[in-house]
């Protein structure tokens, strides 16, 4: 079994978010880069597949070579091989058409990625990866077992679950329940040294136009101080919630 | 030319956010100056999208659709905007929807943008404003193909009425099978989901165990709300993970979020931020909790959540 694990190198999830360049860039200065969270669940779960079903797993990412670090950190974390589209994503349907190219040349059986990444929040990569190849997909997964060429998924939906049943080669995009938190992997010193040792290609990118494209960034605006309420007076909390808020 | 819209639907019934994308759509398309055509799928009541501005529904009836698949119902998509010349579909931000809107984007060779919270600039091209960095910040992003899909986040427009005069026509897609399939479905009956929720109780290690719970679902009970959890609540196995709402965990954007325990990790507010108001009980003063919310009590949750309940339950009867 050949698995692909796509992953995104975003910023840590307690950075504060800050633009430049008259709010039109990302401000990188001073923040830590992270695998994805999302990412990290599929990435786990392909472990898994590799220690007990013998699959063989290789790390993606589209990206300049600032994003080498989050991929060799996916392979001190076990993956066996790493691929770098030399491109900087700036648009999902691109993003998703570089992975597609690859994806055809490596004849994968499993491609699993988050269902988004903390950053963009584009939620899109995975979907069109599966539609421009005609894969099978599941979104929002939080359960997976390949048996054969069948796989069987958990997919979260609005107030529930439900199972699918779908044949490989499809594409996953995970979330937590995929594998749990206290599942997740930290590389240690074993996996450091030998991820130099593994293979990072750099892959040339192909032609291709970007659908959308990022014009410019905004902060919420800061809010007002938190009216506070007496503890033994939650009359005024209820009138306040009611009269001002207007939200019971 | 038209902006389509996709009304979602379960077992028959039109969810809420059917209405906001429907009320959104509308205005779409009067910016655009052209016609607001909703489509159903297996849904009853089709009328009731003229209250919104639907001049006209598209209304599919086919047993094979009965239970959810994205590719087929993102190639019934496909089909009724090619029909329907539309240049902008839009979808909700469900598990249905962004389930299917990369599918529908590619079907139609459209840019595709998620999370959005405005209604499209034109000033120079096609500009929506949409959440970005798990809520801690917008973008805006420019969508250049001549189709546009569009996932509304929900609870960031409204329902808003705009009646019309429209008419319900079928729409008979050709369906081909597919090698997914739905085994089975699990739901929980009678509770009122998070995504669904005007009011979210969410409950943190303040409460210091599973066992003190059912303070946080009698509050719920109280105001009609769903029941959510923060991440250490759902990590220690206090609670199931479909109730850990967070960065990392399930995104709320209700009208009322009440945080009880709960300090306020940045990971924690990221993911709840998009709601309307927020309201902190805790015990410590110095909780980051206090610096997001609009309004606090400090106390604790095990004196203060029972009176808050005990009067909620004298206001609800007044106001009954």
């Amino acid at each position: 079994m050949k698995v692909l694990v796509c992953i995104s190198h975003v910023p840590d999830t307690t950075s504060k978010i800050n633009f430049k360049d008259d709010n039109t860039q990302f401000d990188a200065n001073g923040v830590q880069f992270v695998i994805n969270p999302y990412d990290e669940f599929a990435l786990t779960r392909a472990m898994w597949l590799k220690e007990k079903q013998g699959a063989t797993v290789t790390v993606i990412t589209v990206g300049n070579n600032t994003t080498e670090p989050t991929l060799r950190k996916a392979l001190a974390i076990g993956a066996d091989a790493a691929i770098r589209v030399d491109v900087e994503a700036t648009d999902g349907f691109s993003v998703a058409k570089q992975l597609a190219e690859v994806v055809k040349s490596g004849e994968y059986d499993v491609i699993l990625g988050g269902k988004e990444s903390i950053d963009f929040n584009g939620g899109m990569v995975p979907g069109m990866l599966a539609s421009f190849l005609d894969f099978n997909f599941v979104n929002a997964c939080i359960g997976l077992e390949i048996e054969g060429t069948t796989a069987t998924v958990e997919r979260e939906i609005d107030g529930g679950k439900e199972i699918i049943k779908a044949e490989l080669p499809i594409v996953i995009a995970g979330q937590k329940g995929l594998v749990e938190e206290k599942d997740l992997r930290i590389p240690n010193m074993r996996g450091i040294m030998m991820a130099r040792k593994k293979p990072l290609t750099v892959v040339t990118p192909v032609e291709c136009s970007n659908a959308t494209a990022s014009t410019s960034f905004e902060k919420p605006v800061a809010k007002g101080a938190v009216k506070l309420v007496d503890a033994d007076n939650i009359d005024e909390l209820i009138s306040l919630l009611h009269n001002e808020a207007k939200v019971i | 030319m038209s902006v389509l819209i996709y009304a979602d639907s379960s077992e028959g019934t039109f969810k809420k956010s059917a209405f906001e994308v429907v009320s959104y759509g509308k205005k779409v398309a009067e910016l655009l100056g052209t016609n607001t055509v909703a489509l159903s799928i297996n849904a009853a009541d089709n009328d009731q999208l003229f209250k919104y501005g639907a001049e006209k529904v598209l209304c599919v009836s086919d047993e094979t659709l009965n239970d959810f698949n994205a590719k087929s119902y993102a190639s019934v998509i496909q089909q009724a905007a090619v029909a329907e010349n539309a240049t902008v579909v839009i979808i909700d931000s469900g598990n249905n929807g962004l389930y299917m809107g990369p599918m529908v984007s590619v079907n139609l060779n459209a840019g595709y943008t998620t999370n959005v919270v405005s209604l499209p600039n034109l000033d120079n091209g096609f500009t929506v404003k949409r959440n970005a960095f798990s809520t801690k910040a917008f973008n805006h992003t420019n969508i250049s193909t001549d189709i546009k899909v569009i996932a509304l986040a929900k609870n960031s427009y409204g329902i808003i009425e705009n009646a019309v005069s429209g008419v319900v026509e079928d729409f008979t897609p050709s369906i081909s099978a597919n090698s997914l399939s739905v085994a089975s479905v699990e739901k929980t009956t009678g509770k009122v989901t998070i995504g669904d929720a005007d009011i979210v109780v969410s409950g943190g290690r303040g409460l210091k165990g599973p066992e003190n719970w059912g303070l946080v679902e009698e509050l719920a009970e109280v105001l009609g709300a769903a029941t959510a959890c923060s991440k250490p609540v759902s990590d220690l196995g206090w609670r199931p993970h479909s109730e850990h709402v967070g960065q990392t965990g399930k995104p709320v954007a209700s009208n009322l979020y009440i945080a009880i325990g709960i300090s306020g990790a940045i990971q924690h507010l990221a993911g709840i931020n998009a709601s309307k108001v927020k309201v902190v009980i805790n015990t410590d003063p110095e909780a980051p909790f206090f610096k997001a919310a609009d309004y606090g009590i400090v106390g604790d949750a095990f004196e203060v959540v029972p009176k808050l309940i005990e009067k909620l339950k004298e206001f609800k009867a007044q106001n009954a």
